[in-house]
């Protein structure tokens, strides 16, 4: 099989890092790229923020560029959809007919918006989710932003980042804007509630209106109005409407062709798939965490599919070590930054510690005291500390929660030791 | 205070061992790192992915880590280091008298 090369499908974030990462590590055979969209590998962040901000006609902001591409030796196929995998041949079929053969197949599907679904027949609602977008590629953005004047009514179902992070830009265009979110807060998953509050209490003195804890009975739309009934009776009109719900990991391949699914393709510590020729990472994968004790977990977050697709390459090439970065993601809302290292959830008690005007941070500790995630918000001036309590959630130090609350406690002083 | 191209950027205090700090100069910006060894480097102020203040980061070692993504220089040489980071860093010559750190810039 020494012509079969590294086939790659996806060409998102954790494609393109994997594809480039394959030559950087010394494989001099062929790398195949194989991307459903347009477009060459773009970042998607600015999607919800800048490229809806832009004055003028926005362009993707490119991952790698022809030149880069050809330098590596990548081969992009772009527009192109796989549509089934022969493990046994070591095939991939493409929607157009042609077969490619791999080596080694990574899957870096990414994820697709959860849909807003249509009540059971026999419930009294009516779905009508024609004039429903959603936000997750460069073409979403573009039919968003045109529909982004000033003095237009938005309504966004979903207080989470995506819904939140397009409120902001919406008000910043001068819409009108309510965001309506079942939950009885926002951002329930992933931030505590005292960061939710600054994030709601900014958004508010924006101008955004909250619909929170409430749930929606039907959608209907004429006329490029739609109107939304919640289920409290009160309606509500608007001229574009958007769902930020959440994503359902890009699995039907891996499925359809037998691989292990578990909240996304199922891989091991090293994110290889059921079958060993196999790989998935990014978004579309659940991988046991050795930090927390081997828990299968699914990030959604751009520096995971950074990693993920630098760390996949190594793997594909026999390296056996297991991923084991620290998660982290961040956030942008009009001049406010959030950034979040490690899962939040394992904490059983939060400790405050305040930056003054440069912001706020939450360390959340385990029983044993040691750092499970800390968040941060404010103005850039978080991020290193930030940086810092992610190395001390990697060196799974016991630590002093009055030291972490007071701001004069370097937290480089404590990883130290 | 200028002379022969040279500008007072800060004092040698003004930095802790191991840290950054930004040095605003009319409409430009730099960051001035002070290492562990106590040695001086100047390098832009920008990361040259987007345009962050690298101040903002934090220093380890040799590197300079973006406070936005994380992406990675070495100060000492303006070398980028990791992604999402690809353009080298422009770096400046500094030197230390009287407790002051000059800078020169063009
Ligand atoms: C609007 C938006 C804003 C975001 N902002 C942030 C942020 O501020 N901070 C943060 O940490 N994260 C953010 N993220 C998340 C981050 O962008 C993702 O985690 C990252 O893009 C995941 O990379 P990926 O390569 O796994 O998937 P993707 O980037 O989704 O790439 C997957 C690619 O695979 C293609 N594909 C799927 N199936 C096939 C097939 N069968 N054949 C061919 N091609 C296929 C898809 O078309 C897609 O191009 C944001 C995401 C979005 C959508
Ligand atoms: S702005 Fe510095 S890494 Fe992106």
């Amino acid at each position: 099989m020494s012509n079969y090369g590294m086939v790659i499908i996806g060409a998102g974030e954790t494609g393109a890092r994997a594809a480039v990462e394959l030559r950087s590590l010394g494989w001099t055979g062929k790398i195949t790229l194989i991307g459903e969209e347009a477009h060459a590998p773009y970042e998607r962040p600015p999607l919800s923020k800048p490229t809806l901000l832009e004055e003028h006609n926005p362009s993707p902001a490119y991952i790698l560029d022809n030149k880069q591409l050809e330098e590596h030796r990548i081969e992009l196929m772009k527009g192109c959809k796989a549509v089934s995998i022969d493990k046994n041949n070591h095939s991939v079929q493409l929607e157009n007919g042609q077969n490619i053969n791999y080596e080694r197949l990574l899957l870096a599907t990414g994820a697709q918006p959860r849909r807003l679904s249509i009540p059971l027949s026999g419930s009294q609602s009516r779905f009508d989710t024609s004039s429903v977008l959603y936000l997750r590629s460069f073409g979403d953005a573009l039919s968003l932003r045109r529909r982004l004047e000033p003095g237009k009514r938005v309504v966004i179902i979903g207080g989470g980042f995506i819904g939140l992070e397009v409120a902001a830009s919406a008000r910043e265009c001068g819409c009108e804007v309510t965001v309506i979110e079942a939950g009885p807060r926002i951002l329930m998953r992933g931030v505590p509630e005292a960061i939710a509050a600054i994030v709601d209490a900014r958004h508010r003195s924006a101008g955004v209106q909250f619909k929170l804890g409430v749930g929606i009975a039907g959608i209907s739309s004429s006329g490029g109005e739609s109107i939304i009934t919640l289920i409290n009776g009160e309606t509500l009109a608007c001229d574009a409407l958007i769902a930020g719900i959440g994503a359902i990991p890009e699995t039907a391949l891996a499925a359809a062709s037998g691989l292990a699914i578990e909240n996304g393709i199922s891989v091991d510590e090293k994110l290889a798939t059921s079958d060993p020729n196999i790989f998935a990472a990014g978004d579309c994968c659940s991988f046991p965490h050795p930090l927390y004790g081997g828990m299968r977990i699914r990030l959604e977050a751009w520096r995971n599919a950074q990693d993920q697709g630098t760390h996949v390459a190594g793997s594909m090439l026999g390296a056996k070590e297991a991923y084991a970065a620290v998660p982290w993601f961040w956030s942008d809302q009009y001049d406010l930054t959030l950034q979040v290292s490690g899962l939040q959830g394992i904490g059983t008690t939060t400790v405050h510690r305040t930056l003054g005007s440069s912001g706020d941070l939450f360390f959340h500790l385990t029983d044993e005291r040691t750092l499970a995630a800390a968040s941060g918000i404010g103005g850039p001036g978080i991020a290193k500390d930030i940086r810092l309590a992610e190395m001390l959630i990697a060196s799974k130090a016991v630590l002093d929660p009055d030291a972490l609350a007071r701001p004069d406690v370097k937290l480089k002083v404590l990883l130290k030791g | 205070m200028t002379y022969e191209g040279w500008i007072t950027a800060c004092e040698e205090e003004d930095i802790e061992e191991e840290d950054v700090i930004r040095f605003d100069y009319g409409d430009r910006t730099f960051a001035i790192y002070r290492s562990a060894k106590n040695e001086y480097f100047a390098t832009d102020g920008y990361c040259t992915h987007e345009k962050f203040h690298l101040a903002d980061g934090l220093v380890m070692g040799n590197h300079i880590e973006c406070p936005k993504h994380n992406g990675r220089f070495d100060y000492t040489t303006g070398e980028a280091k990791r992604a999402p980071v690809c353009q080298a860093l422009k770096t400046y010559p500094l030197k230390q008298e009287s407790g002051l750190i000059w800078i020169r810039i063009n």
